[in-house]
């Protein structure tokens, strides 16, 4: 569970963070107030304008980005601009728009949802796949930012202006220009807004992650807690012939509390295994959202499952190692 | 070995106090087979939990190989268990994940000696394995042997720490008549052989015969 949750959270930002850079921009302007990661809030396409105005910059494109449900998304562009920009879509089957309606998908989506150009997607507006480009610029769906801006009463919005410099040694000076300009507008260069789409950087994100660790310490604590201790009850003639032995309660806690944890380990490395189903599940019904293998949380996801499975056992051992001997050897 | 001097046992039953021994007085010398009758309720058990350390006596006194078992706290009653008493149950009581070896290897482990070969400790003991005819049923975990070859892997298990007193709790009750007397037989022979003391607890006038000595109880005492 643990692994899923960071493979997932990491192979989405990770994607995200990929597909940023591969929009070839240096800086990225947002509207005042949003975020790095919710493309919620719009901003005037004449900002786009005035950016463009500023000394160094080569390029500059707005696009709109609109939800659809799912965690997807269309991106409406300029796809003559973005092209010079990013150096140009891929096409890997059909072409560039020919048509208000058309979309562009990428080869992930394309797989996931068996579209090929000609094709009709119907995702609240139908729209005709026009082509299908390689993956890893900006995002899945792409649209004539126009007629998307159209369709969803977005006239003349912008969600986000990526800008190319002529040189990227002028980063800072054009930043420091734009920010001069444009007053609470939130600007970054690419390096910086790809390094603020990390877990750390998503507050809800980490919460959730805490809130899983802590759900997966219970679970493990309650699963081990019955599961021993219905095997303490099970087993209480067996504690009572090791009484007889000459067994002491720290013998009888030092055997369960080892039975614990082999059982925690053998469960930690089913999981890490388990997470590579996970991945492959994850790859064939939801390509759009990719997970990773994060291996620097093994050993966490090792020590957690371990704490809340001793934890679990430490009652049950304990009532087990100081079973009056007669009573248990009476047992049946 | 034992003397066993004015030993009362009174267990809390809510609020009714139930005098399962009232003034138990029993001398047994080293290498004798002694064996216990008496009907239900007359106390054999109790003094069977009693003599192996598996529950303290209300009062009296009871001394093995010179310890004082009235005297002792739980961990010292633990620790002689380990060193002084083997028991031979009625229901063998094997463990059943392991195999006779492994049985017979955790009471030494318990004991905290080294197992060699089979769970076995030298060679006396490979004589003590040969004498109960088990050597070859070692590596069979309990379900895949007889009653019989159960209770013989019990005896060797009670045996393998050289006890000063064996300990035996109707060991022929679960077993028919052929492999009762083979059992029976065995205990006498490690008693003749080993010098081993016996202390045994049966309904069974057959089989209260293979002791030295027969011992009565009756309502929490001896009688004869």
């Amino acid at each position: 569970m643990i692994l899923t949750l960071v493979g997932v959270s990491n192979g989405v930002l990770g994607d995200m963070a990929e597909r940023s850079r591969g929009t070839g921009a240096d800086i990225f302007v947002r509207p005042p107030g949003s975020s790095v990661l919710a493309f919620s809030g719009n901003m005037p396409q004449g900002v786009v304008g005035l950016i463009r105005k500023e000394p160094h910059v080569a390029l500059a494109t707005g696009v709109l980005v609109q939800t659809i449900g799912n965690f997807d998304s269309i991106t409406g562009i300029n796809l003559d601009e973005f092209n010079a920009m990013s150096g140009g879509l891929h096409y890997l089957e059909g072409g560039p728009f020919s048509a208000p309606g058309d979309l562009i998908v990428d080869d992930i989506y394309a797989k996931a949802h068996h579209l090929k150009p000609g094709d009709t997607l119907d995702i609240g507006l139908k729209w005709r796949v026009c082509g299908v480009v390689e993956s890893g610029k900006l995002s899945h769906l792409f649209a004539p930012v126009d007629y998307l801006q159209d369709k969803y009463s977005a006239m003349d919005k912008v969600s986000m202006v990526y800008v190319k410099l002529d040189n990227r040694a002028n980063t800072d000076a054009v930043i420091a220009a734009l920010t001069a300009r444009l007053e609470d507008y939130k600007i970054f260069s690419v390096d910086q807004f790809v390094s603020l789409i990390s877990v750390d950087s998503v507050p809800i994100l980490k919460s959730f992650t805490r809130v899983v660790i802590v759900l997966a310490v219970i679970v493990g604590f309650l699963v081990v807690f019955l599961s021993m201790y219905t095997a303490v009850l099970e087993r209480t003639r067996e504690i009572g012939i090791l009484k007889a032995l000459g067994a002491s309660p720290g013998y009888i806690l030092a055997i369960l509390m080892r039975e614990t944890l082999v059982l925690a380990v053998a469960g930690a490395i089913a999981g890490m295994l388990m997470s590579y189903g996970t991945q492959w599940i994850m790859k064939v019904f939801v390509p759009t959202m990719p997970m990773l293998i994060v291996y620097t949380w093994w050993p966490w996801a090792a020590l957690i499952a371990l704490t809340g499975s001793l934890m679990g056992a430490i009652y049950p051992g304990l009532k087990a190692s100081h079973q009056d001997a007669v009573e248990a050897l009476a047992y049946d | 070995m034992i003397e066993i001097r004015d030993l009362k046992k009174t267990y809390h039953a809510g609020d009714v106090d139930v005098h399962a021994l009232r003034g138990v007085n029993l001398s047994v010398v080293t290498g004798e087979f002694v064996s216990i009758v008496g009907p239900s309720g007359s106390g054999k058990s109790t003094l069977f939990n009693i003599l192996g350390g598996l529950t303290p006596p209300t009062s009296g006194s009871v001394v093995i190989d010179g310890h004082d078992l009235s005297a002792m706290t739980d961990a010292e009653r633990t620790e002689l268990r380990k060193s002084k008493v083997g028991f031979v149950f009625q229901k063998y009581n094997l463990l059943p994940t392991l195999t006779a070896a492994d049985n017979i290897a955790i009471a030494r482990d318990i004991a905290g000696q080294r197992s060699g070969k089979n769970g076995t400790p030298d060679a006396g003991f490979e004589q003590i394995l040969d004498l109960l005819g088990i050597q070859s049923r070692l590596s069979h975990k309990p379900r895949a042997l007889s009653g019989g070859e159960q209770q013989r892997v019990a005896i060797a298990r009670a045996l393998v720490n050289q006890p000063a007193i064996l300990l035996a709790d109707e060991p022929t009750g679960n077993l028919d008549t052929e492999n009762s007397a083979a059992v029976l037989g065995l205990l006498r022979d490690l008693n003749a052989r080993l010098g081993q003391t016996i202390l045994m607890i049966t309904h069974e006038p057959e089989a209260a015969a293979y002791g030295h000595r027969i011992v009565k109880m009756r309502d929490g005492r001896v009688v004869d």
